[in-house]
C-alpha cells in the first residue's frame, strides 16, 4: 500500500475531486452524515498517532478541535469579509483554506503549550492533564464575549464540502502513515513499547512525544475548522469531555496503532447513532451496550489485522 | 595501560536519601578493554550502570567519556556519545519485529526527520534502503536473520538476549555495557555468550563493561575486574589477583 505513497495520495486526491463534483446530487442529510464521517476520520486518525502509535493517553482531543474551530471560524467571520469584501468563488475557497490552516496552527500551538510540560507525565497522569486542558479551553471560550460566550459563534458560512473533507482526510491519513512507516517514525512505536529502552537507544523520548502531540493537535484543529464550517454554528458545549471520549472510543475500537481499523471504527461509530435514530429513546442504550459487547469480545480492537511483514530482502 | 582512556569515573558518589549506594568510586576503562564489575547482591553494580548511562546523576564526582564530561546528560545524549547498554531484565520493544528493533537503534545516525518522511524524496528512499541493508547485515552476523519478521516478544530467551546486544551495537557504541547477560542461562548458553562477547569486542573493536554474577563467565573472559561491596570498590585487578584477594573472599563468603 505504501510502496508509492505520494502517487497514491495524488491519485486519491484527484479521485476525491472527481467524486466531489457529484456530491451536490446527494440528499443533504446523507451528505451531512458523510461529511461528519470524514471529520471524525480526521479526528480519530490523528488521535491514533498519540494514543495508538506513541502510547500516550490523551483525553483532550476535543479541546484541540475547539481551538481549531474557533480560530478558523473567527477568521472566516471577522477577518475574511473585511479584507475581501466582494469575493468570488476562488477567493472564498482560498480564504477557507487559510482559515483551516490557521485553525490547525493555532491548535498545534496549543499542543506545544500543553504538551511540553505535561508529556513528562505517564499514563493516567497525562490523561488527567489533557482532560483538564480540554475543560479549560471550553471554559475560556464560554467566557470570552468576543467569541460569543456561551452562545458561541453563529452564521459561519457553509464552506465545508465533500472535496475539502476528503482532501484533509486523505492528507491526515497520509501524514500519519508516512510518518510511522519510516525509520524515524519507528521511534514513536519504540517510545510506546519501552520508554527506558528507547532512551537508551538514543531516542529523545520527549521530543518524539511532542512531535506526535503537535501533529495530532494540528489535524484536530483542521477537523474543528471543517466542523465549524459544516454546522455553521459552534458553541463551547459541542467540544466537551464526551466529544473527546467519542474519539478515544474510535481509536480503541479500531485497534490502537491500526489506522485502517480506526478509519472503519470512525465510519461505524458515526453511522451507528444515525441508524439507530428511529428508536430514539433506546439509541444511547444500544450504542453503549454495543460498545461493551465489542470491548468484551474484541479487546484488541474490532479490526486488528496482522502487521504486514517487512518486504523480503534481496540484496 | 598503553591504550587510550575512554571512560573515567572520578570520585563518583550517589546517595538516595540516607543510603549511599555508591561511594567515592574511581575506575577507568580503556579502548578495546573487557572489564568486569562484580560484587554481592546490592553492592551497587546496576547503580553504577545507571550512573554511567545517565539514568541517575551522581551526587558528587565526575564521569568523563572520551575526555568530555557526561555527568549531567540525559540517557539518549549519552548513547549519542557512544555508550550503549543492555538491561538486566531484557527490555526489547516487544511489539516491534526483530528487524524494527534494530532499525530503531540506527536512529542516532539518521539524517532524515519528519519532513523527509512526509516528502519521501530520493534521499529518504536511499537512506531507508541503507539502513535496511545495515540491519540485515547485523542480523546475519548474529544469526538472527531468519527471525527478521518475528515480534521480539516471541523470540526464545537466548535470542532475545542476543537481539538486545545487536540492538545496542546498532547505535555504534565505543563502549558496550552488559548488565547480567548470563542471567537465566544454562552452562552451554553461558559458553556461547562468552564467545559472543569476545566476538563482539574483537569484531567491532569496542570496550565492554560486564556486570555479572556468574564467576565462570567473569573470570573466563574479563581482562580486569572491579569488585564492589556496599558501594565501595574493594578490589581491582586481573582475574587471578581477584580470585585470591582476601577482601573479595570475605565479601562473598563472609568472615
Amino acid at each position: 500500500m505504501l510502496h508509492r505513497p505520494k502517487t497514491l495520495l495524488c491519485f486519491s486526491l484527484a479521485l476525491a475531486f472527481g467524486v466531489s463534483l457529484l456530491a451536490p446530487q446527494l440528499n443533504p442529510y446523507h451528505l451531512d452524515v458523510l461529511l461528519t464521517i470524514g471529520i471524525n476520520i480526521v479526528l480519530a486518525v490523528s488521535l491514533n498517532l498519540v494514543n495508538g502509535y506513541t502510547g500516550q493517553f490523551s483525553l483532550g482531543h476535543a479541546g484541540f478541535m475547539a481551538v481549531g474551530a474557533y480560530a478558523s471560524a473567527a477568521f472566516t467571520l471577522f477577518a475574511a469579509p473585511r479584507w475581501f469584501p466582494d469575493a468570488n468563488f476562488l477567493v472564498t475557497s482560498a480564504c477557507f483554506f487559510v482559515a483551516l490552516l490557521l485553525g490547525g496552527l493555532a491548535s498545534a500551538g496549543a499542543g506545544v503549550i500543553v504538551g511540553a510540560p505535561s508529556l513528562r507525565l505517564k499514563g493516567d497522569y497525562l490523561a488527567i492533564v489533557t482532560l483538564g486542558f480540554g475543560e479549560i479551553i471550553r471554559v475560556i471560550f464560554r467566557n470570552v464575549d468576543a467569541l460569543g460566550g456561551a452562545l458561541g459563534l453563529n452564521g459561519i458560512p457553509f464552506h465545508t464540502n465533500f472535496f475539502w473533507v476528503s482532501f484533509w482526510g486523505l492528507i491526515t491519513i497520509y501524514m500519519v502513515l508516512a510518518l510511522v512507516n519510516s525509520s524515524f517514525g519507528r521511534g514513536f512505536l519504540a517510545v510506546r513499547d519501552d520508554e527506558i529502552a528507547a532512551e537508551a537507544m538514543g531516542i529523545n523520548t520527549t521530543q518524539y512525544k511532542i512531535i506526535a502531540f503537535v501533529v495530532s493537535a494540528f489535524f484536530a484543529g483542521i477537523a474543528g475548522g471543517l466542523y465549524a464550517h459544516l454546522k455553521s454554528s459552534i458553541d463551547p458545549k459541542g467540544f466537551d469531555f464526551m466529544r473527546s471520549i467519542e474519539i478515544v472510543v474510535m481509536v480503541i475500537l479500531g485497534g490502537m496503532a491500526n489506522t485502517r481499523g480506526v478509519i472503519m471504527a470512525a465510519v461505524i461509530l458515526t453511522l451507528l447513532p444515525e441508524i439507530l435514530c428511529p428508536i430514539a429513546e433506546y439509541r444511547m442504550v444500544i450504542y453503549s451496550l454495543l460498545l461493551i459487547i465489542l470491548m468484551l469480545t474484541r479487546p484488541q480492537g474490532l479490526f486488528s489485522f496482522r502487521i504486514r511483514p517487512h518486504p523480503s530482502h534481496s540484496a | 595501560m598503553n591504550s587510550t582512556l575512554l571512560l573515567n569515573l572520578q570520585n563518583c558518589t550517589i546517595r538516595f536519601g540516607g543510603l549511599t549506594a555508591v561511594s567515592e568510586l574511581n575506575f577507568q576503562i580503556h579502548e578495546n578493554e573487557l572489564v568486569g564489575l562484580i560484587g554481592p547482591n546490592g553492592a551497587g553494580k546496576t547503580t553504577v550502570f545507571n550512573l554511567i548511562t545517565g539514568v541517575y546523576q551522581p551526587t558528587s564526582g565526575r564521569i568523563e567519556f572520551d575526555g568530555k564530561s557526561i555527568s549531567n546528560l540525559r540517557p539518549y545524549q549519552i548513547t549519542a556519545h557512544g555508550i550503549a547498554r543492555t538491561f538486566q531484565n531484557i527490555r526489547l520493544f516487544p511489539s516491534l519485529t526483530v528487524f524494527d528493533n534494530v532499525r530503531v537503534a540506527f536512529h542516532l545516525h539518521l539524517l532524515s526527520g519528519v519532513n523527509h518522511a512526509w516528502w519521501r524524496g530520493a534521499s529518504f528512499a536511499k537512506e531507508e534502503q541503507d539502513i535496511s541493508d545495515k540491519v540485515i547485515e547485523l542480523l546475519r552476523l548474529f544469526n538472527l536473520e531468519q527471525h527478521r519478521n518475528t515480534h521480539s516478544k516471541n523470540l526464545p530467551y537466548g535470542d532475545q538476549r542476543r537481539l538486545e546486544i545487536v540492538r545496542a551495537l546498532a547505535t555504534r557504541p565505543k563502549i558496550l555495557l552488559l548488565d547480567e547477560p548470563a542471567a537465566g542461562m544454562n552452562p552451554t548458553e553461558k559458553i556461547e555468550l562468552m564467545n559472543l562477547i569476545q566476538f563482539v569486542k574483537d569484531k567491532f573493536n569496542i570496550s565492554v563493561l560486564l556486570v555479572e554474577h556468574d564467576m565462570q563467565v567473569v573470570m573466563g573472559i574479563c581482562e580486569r575486574i572491579v569488585v564492589l561491596d556496599y558501594g565501595l570498590k574493594i578490589a581491582e585487578g586481573a582475574p587471578e589477583q581477584i580470585r585470591s584477594n582476601p577482601k573479595v573472599i570475605e565479601a562473598y563468603l563472609g568472615e
